[in-house]
């Protein structure tokens, strides 16, 4: 039986040349993302603003949105927005934050329960008061940091100190660029999307990871190959195990997104883009040439691949990689090792 | 790599096979489920969002803890210093202390020694903490007594325990079924009911505090007088149940409503009016027949939740220890009183911050998705890994189904909630278990390449994809850990289906995928590797 093949036995692309390319390219999509994060904003869940969410089915099929409309005006619960959900007959209804602390929002629900009485049932009524939601947003980010912090911590005590911070790098890429996909689109921001978040760390690091680990493993065994040559066959060599594996979570993702329900149908699209999307690009892009700028491998050669980086390009780099503190430490290391 | 003694096989198989087996429980009703051995009963139990119901994050007042505390110093001040005769003046509470003025200064060593004794020391588990309740300080005569912080957290504990067995109590006697109700953080408390539609009902019955006390009408002025000039140090204006309707009423408390045994909705037989009847205990009776005695021909006011529910004139003392409620309650609200009143009184009052209510409708729909999702995704990943891999890749097939089969025991064991997130967490988790496959035979392809031969190729494969799996299973591990202790209920889902997967995955790729593949190589004696 012949098998699929998706990458082809030993395939030589000079990933390193495109870092000209990638890294300003990253640059400007996270400046961009950064920008829409703070000009278009993020369309926060009731998890983090407070307020109130009711799913209801309508009796009438499809669901008369106009007449719900005028319902929900005549209760005075100033701004909300309807939503047709799934089916024609499912409505979502977002009430904003009322005025008047946690009993508040109880009484609003209250309010539209007796409003929309039985011509509706209900599929699911979610309440957050103000003084929960400030709350899951600061443990959220707390969360997300800690959680950075501690892989962070977990690759400096398996790697150097150079890896971890790559992968930092590559990680806080990944999470700007998803949250700017996420202001783009305007999916609801949950909690839920804070666990899609981590879970592309998770991934993006894992795959992050194996390429790291196949560098160290060429740095011990080539210790004359220049630093771009070595990153080069690294990640070519672990290219097809990336391809197959995002492919086959691609699968799985899919298999969400296309049967899984409205409920996570924003989480899986946010992993979606981050996983697939960026996570691969990020650990062969980004995660892999910045170690050249951090000064890996630099010690073995004495710098002898300095040439290979055109000054032009060290300005132009998405995220501060000090290359500066890093080249005395290792040569000083290489003069140790001499 | 590739050699594994008949011992280690069969230990590898076992441990698969078990914890496979604890899964076996949810596929059967609860009915054949309680007939298993106790051990074996535990399942995985389905989340709100999946089986429908509602769920209320109520949050305990702890002001009102403070304020309550502040109080019963006062209190005590007032009872010890006239006890001991000692003359003082301006007591008040301020801020977070009560002062008291000690009138005559060669007092003062009297009054702090006796005032003393109300600061108790307090005991924690490994015996005295050398701390007290009170912390004393004096001013030339000016005493400040205030109540320490570990005192006032113990309570506020306190508070949310006693908290709980309320609610459960008030939750059982609305008959809901298998309500779970559990501390979250520090002063919250999350009630879970499953299949609840409504909570409207349970909303109202747990939003009242019913402290219920039974206390004087202070007739020294009228309620319009105290409100406009200032009630007696000792009384208060409080609210009737007609809207504008106002009482004085003296703040000390005759008998409170934890004196009573026992309280049922009735009819009053003239009037025909739904009521409440109560029963005091002994020394409940006992107080309320002394103060029915000294106050024939006066008011008192039946108090609950700081109102006013009604204010007969005793006429006769009352002895029997027994009496009605009457307040032009509905039938409904003469019931739920007698629920709160046989429940008790909460310490302090809730606010509910957060509600979650699915009805089972959304819920059916989210597991048919989940499992539809789960379908599609395992049949998709299945054939890819097949038709890349061959035949390694139904052994990878194998090891992932068996994952999953794992994933559930081991929630079954833990006796986990599986929410929607969940579901997600499972299917991502193939995807991990598929890559550590990937990486192996990828790896193995490579040596391959590197001209091993076949048998050299994969023991070699084996070995350095191995390290690179649990680096990279670590990683993701720790994030779903942080996600597990900073998470909260979704989030928490999810994290722990998550963490699971990644240590089943962990086991099958370094067990079971090499047991295989050993068993494999053993009996064909391949030449060439066919992948």
């Amino acid at each position: 039986m012949r098998l699929l093949r998706i990458v082809p036995d030993n395939t030589r692309f000079d990933f390193m040349r495109f870092r000209r390319i990638s890294f300003p390219i990253s640059a400007m999509l996270s400046i961009a993302a950064i920008l829409l994060y703070f000009y278009h904003g993020l369309n926060f869940g009731i998890d983090f603003v407070g307020g109130t969410l009711v799913e209801v089915q309508t009796k009438a099929n499809p669901a008369d949105l106009a007449k719900l409309r005028s319902t929900i005006t005549g209760l005075n619960l100033g701004e909300f927005q309807l939503q047709q959900f799934g089916a024609p007959d499912d409505v979502l209804i977002r009430i904003s934050e009322q005025p008047g602390g946690d009993t508040a929002q109880e009484a609003a629900v209250q309010k539209v329960r007796n409003a929309l009485g039985d011509s509706v049932t209900y599929r699911r009524v979610e309440v957050v008061g103000p003084s929960v939601s400030t709350e899951l947003l600061s443990y959220g980010t707390i969360g997300l940091l800690s959680a950075i912090v501690a892989i962070l911590f977990y690759l400096w005590f398996r790697f150097e100190w150079q890896f971890a911070l790559g992968a930092m790098i590559a990680n806080v890429h990944d999470i700007v660029l998803t949250v700017g996909f996420m202001s783009l689109t305007h999916v609801d921001f949950d909690l839920t999307s804070i666990a899609a978040l981590l879970t592309i760390v998770g991934y993006s690091l894992n795959d992050t990871v194996v390429i790291y680990d196949r560098i160290r493993e060429m740095l011990r065994r080539y210790k004359r190959m220049s630093m771009p040559d070595l990153l080069n066959i690294s990640v070519n060599a672990t290219l097809s195990r990336s391809i197959v594996t995002h492919l086959t979570v691609a699968c799985s993702l899919l298999a969400l997104l296309l049967f899984g329900g409205q409920a996570i149908r924003s989480f899986t699209a946010t992993m979606m883009f981050g996983v697939v999307l960026v996570g691969t690009y990020t650990s062969v892009f980004i995660a892999s040439p910045i170690l050249i700028y951090l000064g890996v491998g630099a010690a073995r050669m004495g710098g002898a691949e300095e040439p290979d980086t055109p000054p032009e390009l060290e300005a132009g780099q998405p995220a501060p990689s000090k290359p500066a503190p890093s080249r005395p430490a290792s040569a000083r290391r290489a003069r140790a090792r001499r | 790599m590739l050699f594994f003694t008949r011992w280690k096989a069969a230990a590898i198989l076992l441990t698969a096979l078990a914890v496979c087996l604890f899964a076996v429980p949810n596929f059967f009703s609860d009915k054949t489920v309680a007939r298993f051995p106790d051990w074996a009963q535990r399942h995985i139990v389905l989340g709100l969002d999946l089986q429908g119901g509602s769920s209320l994050l109520l949050q305990v007042d702890t002001r009102v803890v403070r304020q309550e505390r502040l109080q019963a110093v006062n209190d005590d001040v007032l009872r010890v210093l006239r006890q001991a005769r000692v003359p003082f003046t301006g007591r008040a509470i301020q801020g977070g202390s009560v002062v008291v003025h000690i009138t005559r200064p060669e007092d003062v060593k009297t009054a702090l020694d006796k005032l003393g004794e109300l600061s108790q020391p307090l005991t924690g588990i490994l015996g005295s903490t050398g701390q007290r309740s009170l912390d004393i300080s004096n001013q030339s005569g000016l005493i400040t007594l205030t109540p320490s912080d570990p005192a006032l957290n113990d309570r506020i504990r306190q508070a949310v325990d006693q908290s709980i067995e309320i609610i459960q109590r008030r939750v059982n006697e609305l008959g809901l079924v298998e309500p779970s109700i559990q501390r979250e953080g520090v002063d919250r408390i999350l009630v879970q009911v499953p299949g609840l539609q409504d909570p409207t009902r349970l909303k109202e019955i747990l939003g009242k505090t019913a402290k219920l006390d039974f206390r004087m009408v202070d007739l020294s002025m009228t309620p319009e007088q105290a409100v406009q000039t200032h009630p007696p140090a000792d009384s208060e204006v409080l609210d009737g149940q007609k809207p504008g309707e106002k009482y004085l009423i003296e703040k000390r408390v005759l008998v409170s409503g934890a004196d009573l045994v026992d309280a049922a909705p009735g009819f009053d037989q003239r009037t025909n009016e739904p009521i409440v009847n109560f029963r005091f205990n002994s020394a409940g009776a006992r107080k309320f027949a002394e103060a029915t005695q000294q106050n024939v021909g006066k008011p008192f006011a039946i108090v609950l939740d700081n109102q006013v529910v009604s204010a007969p004139v005793i006429r006769e003392p009352i002895l029997g220890g027994q009496g009605q409620i009457s307040g032009n309650f509905t039938v409904q609200q003469a019931n739920d009183l007698a629920i709160l009143l046989r429940a008790g009184a909460l310490p302090a009052p809730l606010t509910i911050v957060q509600e979650n209510t699915v009805g089972p409708g959304l819920g059916q729909d989210s597991i048919l998705a989940g499992e539809h999702a789960a379908y599609v995704g395992a049949g998709l990943v299945i054939f890819f890994m097949f038709v890349t891999y061959g035949l390694f890749g139904l052994f990878a097939n194998i090891a992932v189904a068996v994952n999953v089969a794992m994933i559930f025991g081991v929630l079954s064991m833990l006796s986990a909630t599986l929410t929607l997130p969940g579901i997600a967490g499972i299917v991502l988790t193939v995807g991990i278990a598929v890559d550590s496959n990937v990486l192996i035979y990828e790896r193995i392809r490579e040596e391959v390449r590197a001209g091993r031969t076949a048998i050299n190729a994969i023991d070699a494969g084996f070995t350095r994809a191995l390290a690179t799996i649990l680096d990279s299973n670590i990683t993701t591990f720790i994030a779903a850990a942080v996600l597990f202790y900073a998470g909260s209920g979704p989030v928490r889902g999810f994290a722990v289906t998550l963490g699971v997967g990644i240590l089943t995955s962990l086991f099958t790729a370094f067990t079971l995928t090499r047991l295989i593949v050993a068993y494999w190589v053993r009996i064909w004696r391949p030449r060439t590797v066919p992948i």
